[in-house]
């Protein structure tokens, strides 16, 4: 393996990454929405996102990528790899993402909603000043959890033929017959990412604890 | 999209046999990685600091790694140590050897939670080494991390979709073929979602049935 290969995999990687953040940038605000339709009981609605999150909190990765890549045009709306990548781990998390915000407003309590309404305070303010504040504290360290696991599973985008750390690695060792050592430094090179990441996870715990 | 499921149904043959792989992989797999995990669990917990201090950064290493990159490197770098597996074993090892991690792990958290009156008890009844492990120690230990396993079989059975790259015939390999030829994308990939998802709901259920059955024991 030469140089330009170690770079092209670190470039695969920092593409991975970025895959993952994108998605969670989705996630995040959409996983909220989903919760809150659920808090809110909305009549049929809050069972058919039940459903939904459940399904999906099931559904493997790489299927969900082909199905979304696969399956969209036929609906008239067609994603590149890319932005189907994305899509498939952005809609992968947000199911993840719901059910920690719900835990989050499960546990909010009910006393500082009383409260809230005995001021008068009005829904909108209601929610910004009051539960919003509290959730995400409650909800960041299984967020940035959620997070990390989201990079551990992004490389699934390779079966859409993403240019991503897969790819690199597959390219590189169909380029060189020798298959073992790009993966094994794709290997080291993106763990090491995760690894970063877990430490920040730990950072964000020892400080809301 | 309602001919699509037509076909699909038409071809459910292969379908089942994907997912009968599916199940047997994941079944084989999660079994091969609680057993394996509790030995790593019995190291996690030594008395000795270097053997546990050592077993911990493996895991450790081990929870950071992607399962698809690692599912790669088992494939292509056991032939490289002379060993000769073939798509299905070489995809089931990877899964046993990357989950055991994991399942030590999970094993680990609820043996540290085990009051150690029930091991002394053990202790005063002259249980040492393997046998204070198999008889006093994994017991509780597995009751108590039902949930967690459950879900880490869950995760087994995602993990397995991703062997489709190194072309194990497991359920997502069977319905990129049903798509391939008849080009019904739609219906076999949300045939292959439902079924993903029955399997899931499935070990939930039986996770659920066997807490009741320990909670109803004590």
């Amino acid at each position: 393996m030469t140089g330009a290969d170690y770079l092209s995999l670190l470039q695969g990687a920092v593409s991975t990454l970025l895959f993952s953040i994108a998605a969670m940038v989705i996630g995040i605000p959409a996983g909220l929405g989903l919760a809150l339709v659920r808090w809110a009981r909305v009549p049929f609605l809050s069972q058919v996102v039940a459903l939904l999150v459940s399904i999906l909190r099931a559904a493997p990765a790489v299927t969900l990528a082909l199905l979304i890549f696969f399956a969209l045009p036929r609906t008239g709306l067609s994603l590149g790899p890319v932005a189907a990548g994305i899509a498939t781990l952005a809609l992968s998390t947000t199911a993840f993402n719901c059910e920690i915000w719900r835990a989050a407003l499960l546990a909010l309590p009910r006393d500082q909603l009383d409260a809230a309404l005995a001021m008068g305070m009005p829904r909108a303010l209601r929610f910004r000043r009051i539960v919003l504040p509290q959730v995400a504290r409650a909800a960041l360290p299984a967020l940035v959890n959620e997070l990390t696991l989201l990079i551990k599973v992004s490389p699934a985008v390779a079966v859409l033929g993403v240019v991503d750390i897969t790819r690199a690695a597959v390219r590189i060792g169909a380029e060189t017959y020798e298959p073992l050592p790009p993966f094994m430094a794709a290997l080291v090179i993106y763990s090491l990412i995760v690894f970063l990441f877990v430490r920040m996870q730990r950072l964000v715990e020892r400080r809301l604890a | 999209m309602i001919e699509e499921f037509a076909v699909v149904w038409a071809q459910r043959a292969l379908l089942f046999s994907g997912f009968l792989t599916t199940l047997w992989i994941s079944a084989l797999a999660s079994l091969g990685a609680l057993g394996l995990g509790a030995a790593l669990s019995m190291a996690l917990m030594s008395r000795h600091p270097p053997v546990a201090r050592l077993t911990t950064i493996l895991v450790d290493a081990m929870r950071c790694v992607p399962f698809l990159l690692f599912a790669y490197l088992i494939y292509y770098g056991l032939p490289s140590l002379g060993v000769q597996l073939g798509n299905f074993s070489s995809g089931v090892a990877a899964l046993v050897v990357y989950h055991m991690a994991y399942m030590a792990e999970l094993l680990r958290g609820a043996w540290a939670g085990l009051p150690t009156e029930t091991i002394e008890a053990g202790r005063a009844f002259g249980f040492h080494g393997f046998g204070l492990f198999r008889r006093v120690i994994l017991p509780p230990v597995i009751e108590a991390s039902l949930p967690n396993l459950g879900n880490q079989v869950i995760q087994v059975i995602k993990d397995s979709a991703f062997l489709t790259i190194i072309a194990v015939q497991e359920l997502t390999h069977a319905a990129t073929a049903i798509q391939a030829t008849y080009y019904v994308p739609f219906g076999s990939f949300i045939a292959a979602v439902m079924l993903y998802w029955l399997l899931c709901l499935a070990v939930e259920g039986m996770v659920g049935l066997a807490s009741a059955r320990a909670e109803a024991r004590r």
